[in-house]
Formats: structure tokens, sequence, C-alpha cells
């Protein structure tokens, strides 16, 4: 491979990346506030078309990202509520999301299917697109990449850095202790549900105002349940969550581009190979998960939030 | 216990709730009766020919469904018939619940437009002697189906001679969909019109393995876009692979229906679909009584139902013209395209000098001609 096509290739991946890398560090914010969202994928897809159909009317694209965002949130207040406020098992109320998420946009947007809207477009940011190679490959992107470069800063600071991040943590880890401490775990719940949601629908409007500039329906194609297992590979860490939305980002772009270079390897085995990925990450993260746990839970490298996936019972 | 109670309401709940939408969407795809009503429809009158046709795609304003759908509305111009459309019915055991439902509800006639249709057409089939039924793309047939394509790979050497004229990498894209033998032939047609004009093209291939995924396609389009490819051809209904080559500057070729609009400073011309003259010629059979199943109905330029859209003004005449002259030779019904010699890519002779491959030989194709560079699976 020459040098221009490695840089074409890792650009390439900067972008595929960018829709997985929104949705994981979504996931991420809801899991470390104890709960489990599987509805990702449902909720890319209505965001793909909420975006698509505000900026479509209104013309702009940056409307159409808050709505996108906006029906994220939306979608997943639904999860919370039926998790937060009805305690409903939460991988039934995700599983479920999904089926929703995915039925409604089919519903609402088979008749706009084919129409095309303006949204975001590729543009070189002065002086640093001049930079050899980085350049080329981080600063001739659209306007939400460059702000997927400040979206896991910002969310690792929210986590780590404020006091909202203690506590959502906290119910994430030990609901009762949070409540011990004076804050309201489930509303803490709430509104990482609705943050996670709200990243998450970015991703998904990604795709249909940055990534084809059409509509159709189906954009998220499974990269919502990519987003998912991320988050287990990433160890519910923002800065493993970029290794990692890159990596897969990666492997599709390559395996089109070893296609077009003329390689005789069967392409149902390249189409695989993101797939493939995907359950050789998982393998990886549950030894490492294994041999973590035997530090003790305090450990800092330790797996998934102790309380995720419990519902909180009210008291009494 | 109460607790316990809540949390399964609340799954129930949600669960009930998902599902009914799913639900209501199916629903609204299959019933959705045709947009515009015949200008007969005054009264159902005796005489009054009902026609069905079921597509895998919703129509949307251009693709392969759009296609066909301007054949049906050419047939329902036509006095005393009544054509309408299921859209987007997806391939398999739903196909076969709404060509059920056509045939119970009393057409005379129904067109299944998916290659995924032919087994559930086949089995309805087999329920209502009666009905007629037309499926496009496959090869069974029975006492009461018939089986019709058209020779697109016609339009695709011609695109492919505008392609190998236009480019001057000596490098085109091919962003494919499935390895079937339709795919194929076209991909081999497509390239022997590069290389009748320009023996040094070659025609890479990206397998998307999807009918119809813009981000994917669009995707691919940039990958081959990326080895230096100047000029993008494509089999899917969407329009990714056009928007790529007009970003970067180079030249796309079209499919299924005038893709212009989609990219007007790469677009070349696309290779088109006119299902009309078939569609009216059917009607005309079942009206006359003269309807037979246990055919299976390939037709050509020569009849009209594939062509290429009008050339992009990047087009220089001289190109035009010679495209032109080869088109009017298909017209006449002078198909000498798939006419030997002509190697595989190993360099291995398949059709020998002279010799005119065969109609099944085309129809079960799977190997690739010199020229094209990547692999058949």
């Amino acid at each position: 491979m020459s040098p221009e096509l490695i840089i074409a290739l890792l650009a390439a991946t900067v972008q595929a990346g960018t829709p997985i890398l929104y949705a994981t560090l979504g996931e991420i914010i809801s899991e470390r506030a104890g709960v489990l969202n599987l509805g990702v994928e449902g909720i890319m897809a209505l965001s793909s078309f909420a975006g698509f159909m505000a900026c479509h009317l209104t013309g702009s694209a940056w409307l159409g990202l808050a709505v996108g965002g906006l029906a994220g949130a939306l979608l997943a207040g639904l999860h919370g509520v039926v998790c937060q406020v009805f305690l409903g098992n939460q991988v039934v109320s995700g599983l479920a999301l999904t089926i929703f998420g995915v039925g409604l946009c089919n519903f609402l947007g088979t008749p706009y299917i084919g129409q095309s809207t303006d949204g975001f477009h590729q543009f070189a940011v002065p002086l640093l697109a001049d930079i050899p190679l980085l350049g080329a490959i981080f600063f001739r992107q659209d306007a939400l990449v460059y702000l997927s470069y400040l979206a896991p800063v910002a969310v690792w600071f929210l986590l780590w850095r404020t006091s909202f991040g203690l506590g959502l943590r906290a119910a994430g880890e030990m609901p009762d202790a949070a409540s011990a401490a004076g804050r309201n775990p489930q509303r803490l719940r709430f509104s990482g549900v609705l943050l996670g949601g709200l990243l998450c629908g970015l991703g998904g409007a990604y795709l249909s105002l940055a990534h084809t500039h059409l509509w159709t329906t189906g954009l998220s194609g499974g990269r919502g349940w990519v987003a998912v297992a991320l988050v287990i590979f990433a160890f519910w860490r923002p800065g493993r969550a970029v290794a990692g939305a890159y990596l897969f980002g990666g492997v599709m772009a390559f395996q089109l581009r070893l296609q077009a270079s003329g390689t005789n390897v069967p392409s149902s085995l390249l189409l695989m190979l993101p797939y493939v990925l995907t359950i050789v990450v998982l393998v990886f993260s549950a030894a490492r998960a294994r041999s973590a746990r035997k530090n003790g839970p305090t450990a800092r490298n330790s797996a998934a939030p102790a309380a995720l996936g419990v519902n909180i019972e009210p008291v009494g | 216990m109460k607790k316990l109670l809540r949390s399964v309401g609340a799954c129930a709940l949600s669960l009930a709730l998902g599902l009914t939408l799913v639900l209501t969407g199916c629903e609204k795809a299959a019933e959705k009766p045709a947009e515009k009503a015949a200008p007969a429809a005054e009264g159902p009158k005796t005489g009054e020919l009902k026609v069905g046709f079921v597509y895998t795609s919703p129509v949307g304003d251009a693709g392969y469904s759009w296609a066909h759908d301007q054949g049906r509305m050419a047939i329902e111009a036509l006095p005393d018939v009544k054509a309408s459309i299921v859209e987007a019915v997806k391939e398999g055991a739903d196909a076969e619940r709404v060509i059920e439902n056509m045939a119970r509800s009393g057409y005379d006639l129904i067109f299944t437009t998916s290659f995924g249709f032919m087994d559930p057409t086949m089995k309805v089939a087999k329920d209502f002697p009666k009905v007629k039924f037309m499926h496009c793309s496959g090869f069974k047939a029975g006492e009461n189906v018939s089986n019709y394509f058209g020779r697109i790979y016609q339009a695709r050497y011609l695109t492919g001679m505008v392609a190998g004229s236009m480019t001057k990498s000596n490098i085109i894209g091919y962003v494919a969909a499935f390895p079937i033998p339709e795919v194929i032939r076209g991909i081999n047609a497509f390239t022997l019109g590069a290389r009748s004009v320009n023996p040094k093209a070659q025609v890479r291939v990206v397998w998307t393995k999807t009918w119809f995924d813009p981000a994917l396609e669009k995707d691919a389009a940039i990958s081959l876009l990326d080895v230096n490819a100047d000029v993008i051809a494509q089999h899917q209904d969407s329009p990714g692979p056009q928007e790529a080559a007009q970003q970067r500057g180079k030249y796309s070729i079209g499919y299924n229906s005038d893709m212009a609009k989609f990219a007007p400073k790469a677009h070349l011309t696309s290779a088109v679909w006119n299902w009309a003259p078939l569609y009216e010629a059917i009607v005309k059979e079942v009206r006359e009584g003269k309807w037979t199943g246990n055919r299976s109905i390939w037709w050509g330029m020569d009849k009209g139902i594939v062509d290429i859209a009008p050339f992009g003004p990047m087009v220089p005449k001289a190109v035009a013209d010679k495209v032109l002259a080869k088109k009017a030779e298909l017209v006449k019904g002078e198909d000498k395209i798939f006419v030997g010699p002509i190697k595989d890519q190993g360099g291995k002779i398949k059709i020998a000098d002279g010799v005119k491959a065969e109609d099944k030989e085309l129809l079960g194709m799977t190997w690739f001609v010199e020229g094209v560079v990547g692999s058949v699976q």
C-alpha cells in the first residue's frame, strides 16, 4: 500500500468510527449510572430519521443534529421510565426499545426514502490541516467529527471531575451509599439515561446528516449493537472507547480497500471481519475482567459498575 | 409480590408497545393501495382487469421498484385496468402472505418483481390456478406462472463503452451487490464494453452484499476512488456511489433509473429499465386470452425494455456517437456482446472464437472476463 492509500484508509477509519464513538460514549454514561440500555440500535435508527427530517424541512444541519440528539434522549427516557418508575427488567425493556425504535423509524421514514439533504460537509481546519500526515487524517473532516474529538474529554471530565459525575457513578456502583450521602440515586440514574440517549442520538444523526446526506431506513446497520459491545471492550472508560471505535471503523474501512486493491480473498470473509473482531474483543475483555476481579472490587481496572442492571427498589 | 407484579407488568407493557408499532408498520406497508387511482375507477365494471404488483423495496423516487412502478402506471392508463401495488414486502414468509392475499381478493394477474419472491409465488400459484402470475428475475415456471426479465447487460455494455472512453487512469470502479449470475453478467458486459474502446481499461470490483445501504455503498465507492478509479459504476439502488464520485470530482454511471439528479456533475449515463412495453404486452395477452404459463421471457433493447439514460454534458460527441451507433445495432436485435473469443481472468478462453454464448450460459454465469480485478466470491 502506498502512503497516500494508508492516509486515505486512516481518514476513512476516523469517519467510520465517529458514529460508533458517539454511541459508545452515550452507553458508557448510561451504564456508569447503573442502567443497561440495549436500545442503542433503536435510538440510532430513530435519531438518524429525526435528524434528517429536521434538516430536510428547515435546511439547518445544526437544528437537525439537535433534533436527532433530542429524539435519542426522548427514546432513552422511555427506557428510563420503564426501568426507574415501573422497575421493569432493563434487558427486556432495552430490547423492546430497539424493536420499537427501528419499527417506528421504518413506519415514519418509508415515504421519504431516497430524498437527500444538505447536512454537514468536510472542510479543512486552517493551520491544523497542514500538519503532515495528521492533518490529512484528522483535520479534513466534517464538523461532527471535530466535535467527536472533544466528546471523550467532556465525558471523562463530567464523570470524574464533577460532583454530578461522582453522584452518577455512585448511583451505578452503590445506590444506597449515594442515597445515604443525600443524593437522589433515581434522579441521577434518570439523568444518566437521558444524557446517554442524547449522545447515541448524535451518533444516529451523524449517519444521515454527515455520512450519506440522504435518507433510507436501516442506516444504523447494526452499529448500535457494536457500541454496546465496545462499552465492555472499553472497560466503561471514555479513552478506551476512542480506541475501540477507531479499531472497529478501521476494520470496516480496511476490508473495502482490500477488495478495491484487487485481492483474491473471498469478499464474504472480508465482510465478516468487523464481526469477528467484535467476538474477539469480547473474549479478551472477559479475560481481562476476570484478572481485574482478582485484585478486588476497588481495583482501578475493575469491570462493570457494581449495580449495573439492578433496579433501585423503593424503600419500605 | 407487588414489586414482582409491577416489574412483570412493565416488561409486558414495553414489549407490547414495541410489537404493536412494528406490526402497524407492516400493515401499513401491506395494505397501501396505489396512490394514483385508475381513471376508469367509477366503479368495478365487469371486464375490468385487476392487476397486482408486489415490490420488495419502497417505490421512492428512483431505483428498481420505482422503475417497475413506471411500467405499472403505463398499464393503469389503459382502459379498464386497475393496477395496485404492495411495496416494501420482505422476501420470505411475509411475501407469501401478501401474494396470497392478493390472489384471494380477486386479482387476475399478479407481478412479483424480486428474485426472493420466486418460491412464495410458486406456492401461492398452486392454490389459485385461475390467477395468472408473472415472476421477475427468477427461473421457475408452472401452469399459471411465467417468469420474465430484461437483458440489462446490453445497456451495461453501452455504459461500459462510455466509462472506457472517459477514464484517464484506466481504472474503473464497480460497486457490486451480490455475487449472483445477474450481477456477474452485468460486470462482464460492462467490462467488455469498456475494453472494446479502451483495451487498457481494468474494472475493479468491490462487493457490499447489499441491495440498498447508502452508507456502505458510498464507502465502497470511496475505497475504489482511493485506488485511483476515476469512473464509478454500481449495481445497487442507492445513490451513495454517485455522491462519492461527485465529491471527489470524478465520474459515475448509474443503474435502474436516470441518476443524474443525484450527481449532475459526475453522472455520465445510467443503465435503465423501461418495463412499460412488456407490461402492456402481457396485459394485451391476458385480454385476448393468449397468455400462457411455463414461459421465460427475456427481452432486450430491440423491444425497448432496457436503455441508457441521456449522456451528461461532459461526454464528448465523438464518444456519444460511437455508443449510439452500437446501440442502434442492439435495437435492431444484433446482440454480439457475448460472442467469442472471450477469456476469463486467468486468460483461458471460455467462449470460443465466433461462438455466441447461449442464454443458458449467460443465466448461469459465475466467472469474470479478462480485465476484471476482483474475486467472484
